[in-house]
C-alpha cells in the first residue's frame, strides 16, 4: 500500500522521477521535516530522553552528583537563579552548579535535581504503561480480528467459566471449593482434547447437544469485554485501583497499561479483519506458513501505524495521568520526585513561592505537548491519504 | 453502534472487591456483613443497592442521598462546562476548516494542542493566581464562606465568580478535542460532492459553509452529546478537589482516602450506569438524525 502511493507520486513527476528510491527512513526524515511541529516536537522528545537518561545517572547512587534528597533547611524557598549562602553550608551542602537553577523547595532541597530526578520517572511511566497496553492490545485485538470469526462452543464456554471461578474462589480463601471447580475444568478440557482425538466419528447423544451448539464467536466476545472496560471512567477507575493497591511506581505503571489498551485493541482488530482479506494474507496461507507467522511477520508490520500513532499520544496521557495521580497524592511515594508531586508540594506557597509551581507545571506541559505534536505529526506522516491533503 | 447494555455489570466493580476483607477487619465486621464470603458481600451490597439501603461506612448516611446531593452541586458546574465547551468549540473548529492551512487554522491548531497537553491542576494555580491577583474575587468552594445576610445580587455574582473558574477549567480539554473535531468533519464535508454542486450552483460562500456543509458535519456529533455525560463524575475529581467544590469526584476522592467501599462501589456504578445510558442515548439520537442508520 504504502510503497504504490509513493510510486504513484513518483510517477506522476511530483518528485524528481529519476531520484534513487529512498529507504523507509530517510522518507519518514524528509516528511517529518516538512512538517514543523512534529519536527520540534520529536526534537524536544530526544532531548527529553536523553536528560531523563542523564537525570537517572546524576541522581541515583550513594553520592549523587546531584542529590534530590538533601535538606537545608537555612537555604529554603530560594528563588530560581540564586547563589548559595557558602557561609552557612556545610561543603557536601553546596549544590554542584554553584547556584539553584530552579529555586529549593520547603526543605531546601535543589529543585533542579528533583526535577531531573522527577524526568526518569515520568519517562519510565508513559514508556512502561504505553508498552503494556500496546502489548495487551495487539495481542488481544490479533485474537480477535484473525481468530475473531471462529466459534466458541458452550462446553468450552463452561470449562473456562469453570476455571476462571476456581481461580476466583481460590484467591478469596475458599480453597477446596476453589480446587475442586478448577479440577472439573481442567480435567474437562483435559478430556474433550483427548476425546476428540480418538473418538471422531462418534456422534454424541442428543441431550448433550446442547453443550455443543455454537454460542458465540469470540470475536463478539473480546468486543464486548473491550466494551465494557470502555465504560469505566478511567481516570476514577486508575485512582481507585491505585488508591487500593500499595503506592509504588510499578503499580501505576501497570494500572494506567491495563486500562487503557483497548483503543489499541480496536485499532489493530480493525486492521487484521481487512488485512487478512488481501492478497498476501491469502498467499502466504496458501504457501502453508503458519497462523503465527503470518501474524507476526506479514499482517502485524502492516498493521502498526495506527498502533503507532495512538502509542505516541498514549504516552502523553499516561504522562499527565501519572503527574495528575502524583498531584492528588496517589503517586509515586513521597521520598522519590516526580513533576506531580514536586507541584503538589510547592502548592501551599502558590504565592509565596510560585516557581515551585510553574517549573514542573512547564516541564509536564512541553513534554507532553511535544509528543502530542509527535504524535499528530507521526499520523500525517504514515498514512499517505491525509499526506496529499497537505 | 450496538448497545452495550448487560454484560459484565458484576464484573464491573470487581477489581475493588480483593481489599474487602483485610482493611476493616476489627471494626464493624458484624453489621458489615464482613465476615461472610466475598460474593456474599457482593450480594449483600447489590440487595442494599437496590432496595436504597446502602449506607456509608463512614458516617452511616444513606449513600442514594448522600450521591444525590453531591449531583446537585456538580450539576451546575458540569452544565456550565459543558455550554462553554459546545459554544466555543464549533465557531473555532469551523471557522478553522474554512481557513484551512492559514494562520488562523494554524494557530488554532497549536493551541488546541496546548491545552490538550497542559496539565489541569497546573492550569487551575495559573487561573487562580491570575484571578485573585487581578480581580480580588475568591474563587475556593461554592460560595464565600460567612457571607451570610449579604444582598441579592452580590450573592449572585459570588456564586457565579465560584462556578466560573472551575467550569472554565473543565472546559479546556473539551474545547480543545472537540474543536480538532469539528474541523476534521468540516474538512470532510467540504470535499464531498454535494458541497461542490451547491457552489457550482452559485450558492454564496457562506451558505455553502453553514447550510450545506455544517448540517452534514453535524451527524457525528450527535453521538459525542451522549458521550459527555460519565464525565460528569470521571473528569472533575481534580478539579474539584483543587476548589474545593463539593461535588460527587470529590466525593468519591474523599471516599477513597477513607476507604469507604459502600461509597466507592456505588460512585463506580453510577458511572458505569451513565456510560451505559450515554451510549444509549447517542445511539438513540443517531437513528432519530440520521435516516441513513437503522438498528
Amino acid at each position: 500500500m504504502k510503497t504504490d502511493a509513493k510510486d504513484l507520486l513518483q510517477d506522476t513527476g511530483l518528485e524528481e522521477p529519476l531520484t534513487p528510491r529512498e529507504s523507509r527512513l530517510q522518507e519518514f526524515w524528509r516528511l517529518i521535516r516538512r512538517n514543523r511541529l512534529a519536527f520540534v516536537g520529536l526534537t524536544i522528545f530526544v532531548l527529553f530522553f536523553f536528560t531523563a537518561l542523564g537525570g537517572l545517572m546524576l541522581t541515583s547512587g550513594t553520592r549523587p552528583i546531584f542529590d534530590p534528597a538533601m535538606v537545608r533547611l537555612q537555604e529554603k524557598l530560594q528563588p530560581p537563579l540564586s547563589t548559595p549562602n557558602i557561609d552557612t553550608l556545610r561543603p557536601e551542602e553546596i549544590p554542584r552548579l554553584g547556584l539553584y537553577l530552579f529555586g529549593t523547595d520547603d526543605l531546601g532541597r535543589d529543585v533542579f535535581a528533583r526535577m531531573l530526578q522527577g524526568a526518569w520517572v515520568s519517562l519510565t511511566v508513559g514508556f512502561v504503561a504505553v508498552g503494556i497496553s500496546v502489548l495487551v492490545g495487539i495481542f488481544i485485538g490479533g485474537l480477535s480480528g484473525y481468530f475473531g470469526q471462529n466459534r466458541v462452543r458452550v462446553d468450552q464456554l463452561l470449562a473456562a467459566l469453570a476455571l476462571f471461578l476456581g481461580g476466583g474462589l481460590l484467591s478469596v480463601g475458599a480453597t477446596s471449593a476453589g480446587v475442586m471447580v478448577c479440577l472439573i475444568g481442567t480435567t474437562y478440557i483435559f478430556f474433550s482434547t483427548r476425546w476428540k482425538r480418538g473418538s471422531g466419528k462418534q456422534s454424541p447423544a442428543k441431550w448433550m447437544k446442547v453443550f455443543f451448539a455454537e454460542a458465540v464467536s469470540i470475536d463478539t466476545l473480546i468486543m464486548r469485554f473491550v466494551d465494557v472496560m470502555l465504560c469505566f471512567p478511567s481516570f476514577f477507575l486508575i485512582l481507585t485501583v491505585v488508591a487500593l493497591l500499595p503506592a509504588s511506581m510499578y503499580n501505576i505503571m501497570i494500572v494506567i497499561g491495563l486500562t487503557s489498551w483497548m483503543g489499541t485493541t480496536r485499532f489493530v482488530r480493525a486492521e487484521f479483519l481487512s488485512l487478512r482479506e488481501q492478497d498476501f494474507v491469502t498467499a502466504a496461507r496458501a504457501l502453508g506458513v503458519s497462523d503465527w507467522r503470518i501474524i507476526f511477520r506479514h499482517m502485524i508490520p502492516n498493521a502498526i501505524a495506527p498502533v503507532l500513532v495512538s502509542a505516541t499520544i498514549g504516552i502523553a496521557m499516561a504522562i499527565l495521568t501519572e503527574a495528575g495521580l502524583s498531584f492528588l497524592g496517589f503517586g509515586v511515594p513521597p521520598p522519590h520526585a516526580t513533576w506531580g508531586n514536586i507541584l503538589s508540594d510547592g502548592k501551599r506557597f502558590i504565592f509565596d513561592a510560585p516557581w515551585l509551581t510553574f517549573v514542573p507545571g512547564f516541564a509536564i506541559l512541553i513534554v507532553v505537548l511535544s509528543f502530542n505534536l509527535f504524535g499528530e505529526g507521526l499520523r500525517d506522516i504514515l498514512n499517505p491519504k491525509l499526506r496529499e491533503r497537505y | 453502534m450496538i448497545i452495550h447494555l448487560a454484560p459484565g455489570q458484576p464484573s464491573q466493580v470487581d477489581p475493588l472487591n480483593p481489599k474487602f476483607t483485610p482493611e476493616m477487619v476489627e471494626r464493624f465486621r458484624k453489621e458489615f456483613h464482613l465476615d461472610k464470603p466475598l460474593y456474599t458481600q457482593y450480594v449483600y451490597f447489590y440487595r442494599d443497592l437496590f432496595t436504597g439501603k446502602t449506607t456509608s461506612w463512614k458516617d452511616n448516611q444513606s449513600v442514594l442521598k448522600k450521591i444525590w446531593e453531591r449531583f446537585l452541586n456538580s450539576l451546575p458546574l458540569f452544565v456550565v462546562g459543558t455550554i462553554i465547551t459546545w459554544t466555543l468549540s464549533f465557531p473555532i473548529g469551523i471557522r478553522s476548516a474554512i481557513s484551512r492551512g492559514g494562520l488562523y487554522d494554524r494557530s488554532a491548531t497549536f493551541f488546541s494542542y496546548l491545552l490538550i497537553s497542559i496539565p489541569g491542576f497546573f492550569f487551575a494555580y495559573i487561573l487562580i493566581i491570575l484571578v485573585v491577583t487581578r480581580f480580588h474575587v475568591p474563587v475556593i468552594g461554592m460560595e464565600t464562606f460567612g457571607l451570610g445576610e449579604a444582598s441579592w445580587p452580590s450573592m449572585i455574582m459570588d456564586r457565579v465568580w465560584h462556578l466560573l473558574l472551575p467550569s472554565v477549567l473543565g472546559a479546556t480539554a473539551g474545547i480543545a478535542i472537540l474543536s480538532r473535531y469539528v474541523r476534521s468533519q468540516m474538512l470532510e464535508v467540504e470535499s464531498q460532492d454535494y458541497v461542490r454542486t451547491a457552489r457550482a450552483k452559485g450558492v454564496p460562500e457562506e451558505q455553502v459553509h453553514y447550510r450545506h456543509a455544517l448540517r452534514n458535519a453535524l451527524l457525528p456529533f450527535v453521538t459525542m452529546f451522549g458521550l459527555i455525560l460519565p464525565g460528569l463524575i470521571g473528569g472533575s475529581v481534580i478539579i474539584e478537589s483543587i476548589f474545593s467544590w463539593p461535588g460527587m469526584g470529590r466525593m468519591a476522592y474523599e471516599a477513597i482516602l477513607a476507604r469507604d467501599y459502600p461509597i466507592i462501589l456505588t460512585v463506580n456504578f453510577v458511572s458505569a450506569v451513565l456510560v451505559l445510558a450515554g451510549t444509549f442515548v447517542s445511539d438513540v439520537l443517531y437513528m432519530v438524525v440520521d435516516p441513513r442508520i437503522r438498528l
